[in-house]
């Protein structure tokens, strides 16, 4: 017997890529598409974005591997952020570009004017949270709605009954505290605009707490434990199976400023995850080892957002973040020659004779080495790798491919 | 000039209202605390139809704000809501989520829409958007600048409300913030209210926060007046003013009705006569030591 699940269509693994070779490592590690930025109007203007050309080549390998590509374009515009918006989508429609990803309804308004083609998201900024609203854009013609964090799994089921429209709901990463497009904190603090990409994090900073009583302003907050606003990060790698039943169609992935190594860590453990349900529904387990995995990139404590409860203590962080993170990316797999068993690495973090290091692969599981020798280019032994980007060699234990990651312990 | 420049004030209770009324706002925005955002008071369907017999009395407007981020339940709700403020024939209602906008084409087609978002309320095209879905008004993010609120009056047909008096939402987080800290804390006790946050490290700027099952709500350190640029904002044409009455006692807000209401009245009838420091002179005596006045971001360079 067919059951609804498998008649379902398999969620899209969506992640982020902050750059070109992000984008790379994210297909390569299993994203079904990315999301990126360009030049204009989007909302990371510290991420390293997107040029056309860059775009293009992005699009184009992407595409080469069957992965989709959508440019966020998600500012609240002013008056005087339209110039050029018309041209710059139908560039992006130009280029191939699957989708565009954007807040502002009169960008939506016009997106649809000058590349009608071009597939229409609206962002988690615009804080959608019932089907009604949903309803509404679906009518305007938009394609799918990114949810708001704030949306419980039950809120998503009762969507997903009552419109028909593709939803996109945030799985991993970190999360605004506030709901998304509702908090100037930055701009208030810092004279920079949250809403067009100027977030100074004002909500990770450190508060005091007061009471306004009798005896006039008195603090409640102690000086070694301060009143903090900032939320775990998500991660919903345990969750699978009720993300497919309730109907999300794609798993997004936060993070345009994280590594390749945290990008194809995480990519990796979803897609393995996604994957095993989709062979045999009925027999899925959980497997530790993805959450081993996921913890080895993880930034923060993790939390499961609002999709079982609303958020408690738990579920922030007080005080400073603890560091989660046992592990450092440690260099890329260049090459991999068969009959001598050497790789050559290009180097991200250094490393050095005596050390022990992981490496991961694209579906694959991980295995752990001693590194015991390495040459640097010109064939050359040396003791350590401590140049950026530097091309160094040495054996590894088992066969590794190109876009392999090497990780070592911090 | 010939428009009338409307002065709207948030009010927290009947009582509230009347005063208001009294002391020479053409408008009150009220609403129902399920359904509406950092209103001073919350008004029952009993109480916005006294709202209503007070205004008519008054020959006044009564604006009902159903501005919330409406989850699924609650949407369920809105049909018989809106229908309840059609009913009473309420002046407009204010909302934010276009859950609302395709509930009222059913269920309040008579009852104009003010469009508020706060925060991303920020461009003439997103006014004339939200207009083309009808909209009559579009009530401006406080983000933004003089330049750009006059930009947004220039290419819209539409009425544009801007506040110039009073404290603004910097954060609305669904989360029971405070109530959360206190957990972690582990300490029971009760808080006097009002309560304020200050970034660590910096003594001169007081952020209220509160607490209600809209979430937690982080607001300005500083109250807006704008009483001197009000020459600016009339000859502009500006359809409403607002002030903001939250978290400010009845007394204050009369009085700061009262001032805007002589300066504009003034101002309408001769539009050449400046501004009077009387003006300031007197919101300054009533404004409470903790609030600094200040102009929002009219006069504000912002990055990004």
């Amino acid at each position: 017997m067919v059951t609804a699940v498998q008649t379902r269509k398999k969620p899209e693994l969506l992640a982020p890529a902050g750059d070109l070779d992000k984008l790379k490592f994210a297909v390569m590690y299993g994203a079904d598409a990315v999301y990126i930025g360009g030049e204009k109007f989007g909302l990371r203007s510290k991420a390293g974005n997107f040029s056309y050309e860059k775009i293009k080549e992005g699009v184009e390998f992407a595409h080469r591997h069957g992965a989709k590509v959508f440019v966020a374009a998600n500012i609240i515009a002013h008056n005087e952020d339209f110039t050029g918006m018309e041209e710059y989508f139908q560039t992006l429609y130009k280029i191939g570009v699957d989708a565009v990803i954007i807040a502002d309804p009169a960008i939506i308004e016009i997106c649809a004017m000058a590349a009608p083609e071009l597939e229409i998201h609206l962002s988690t900024q615009a804080s959608t949270t019932n089907w009604q609203t949903l309803k509404f854009w679906a009518e305007e013609g938009v394609k799918r709605v990114v949810l708001a964090r704030e949306c419980t799994m039950d809120e998503i089921h009762k969507i997903k009954e009552n419109v028909n429209i593709e939803v996109e709901s945030f799985i991993h990463g970190a999360m605004c505290i506030s709901y998304s497009g509702r908090c100037v904190l930055s701009n208030h603090m810092t004279n920079r605009d949250s809403n067009r990409g100027g977030c100074a994090q004002s909500c990770r900073w450190k508060y005091d707490l007061f009471e306004d009583g009798e005896d006039g302003m008195e603090p409640i907050s102690p000086d070694d434990d301060s009143y903090t606003m900032g939320s775990k990060d998500l991660c919903m790698i345990e969750y699978i199976p009720d993300l497919i039943k309730a109907g999300v169609d794609s798993f997004k992935i936060e993070g345009r400023m994280k590594t390749i190594h945290y990008v194809a860590t995480v990519v990796n453990a979803y897609r393995r995850a996604i994957d095993a349900y989709y062979e045999e529904p009925e027999n899925y387990r959980f497997n530790e080892e993805w959450m081993e995995e996921i913890l080895k990139a993880a930034n923060r404590p993790i939390t499961t957002g609002f999709y079982y409860h609303t958020p408690t203590d738990v579920d922030q962080i007080f005080g400073t973040p603890p560091k989660v993170a046992q592990f450092d990316f440690a260099g890329i797999v260049l090459d991999y020659e068969e009959n001598t068993g050497i790789a050559t690495i290009e180097q991200r973090n250094r490393f050095a004779i005596g050390q022990e290091i992981e490496m991961i692969g694209p579906k694959r599981d991980r295995f752990e080495q001693k590194i015991t020798q390495i040459w640097d280019e010109d064939g050359n032994e040396i003791s350590v790798a401590n140049t950026p980007l530097q091309r160094v060699r040495f054996k590894v234990d088992r066969p590794v491919n190109a876009y392999d990651i090497m990780r070592k312990r911090k | 000039m010939t428009n009338k420049t409307e002065l709207v004030v948030s009010a927290g209770s009947v009582e509230e209202v009347q005063r208001l009324f009294q002391a020479g706002a053409d408008a009150v925005e009220i609403g129902q605390a399920r359904y509406s955002l950092r209103m001073p008071g919350s008004f029952d369907s009993s109480m916005i139809k006294e709202t209503m017999q007070i205004a008519r009395h008054f020959d006044k407007k009564v604006y009902v704000s159903v501005n919330t981020l409406f989850h699924p339940d609650l949407v369920e709700e809105l049909a018989s809501y809106l229908g309840q403020l059609q009913e009473l024939s309420v002046h407009a209602i204010i909302f934010g989520d276009p859950a609302v906008l395709m509930a009222a084409r059913e269920n309040a087609p008579t009852i104009p829409l003010h469009w508020s978002t706060e925060t991303t309320s920020t461009s003439y095209r997103t006014v004339n958007y939200w207009g083309k879905k009808g909209a009559s008004r579009a009530i401006l993010a406080r983000e933004l600048s003089f330049e750009e609120v006059i930009g947004v009056k220039q290419n819209t047909t539409h009425e544009v409300q801007v506040q110039i008096h009073g404290m603004t939402c910097i954060f609305h987080s669904k989360r029971s913030l405070v109530s959360n800290y206190m957990d972690h804390r582990k300490d029971g006790r009760e808080l006097d209210l009002p309560l304020y946050i200050k970034e660590d490290n910096r003594d001169d700027a007081n952020y209220p926060i509160f607490q209600d099952e809209q979430g937690t709500h982080v607001m300005s350190a500083e109250d807006i007046c704008m009483i001197e640029q009000l020459p600016t904002f009339i000859q502009h044409g500006f359809d409403a003013l607002k002030i903001d009455g939250i978290l400010k006692s009845a007394e204050y807000n009369e009085t700061v009705v009262s001032v805007y209401r002589r300066a504009i009245d003034d101002l309408m009838e001769d539009p050449n006569r400046g501004v009077d420091s009387a003006w300031m002179e007197e919101i300054k005596r009533i404004q409470p030591e903790t609030r600094p006045l200040g102009t929002g971001f009219y006069f504000k360079e912002q990055v990004y």
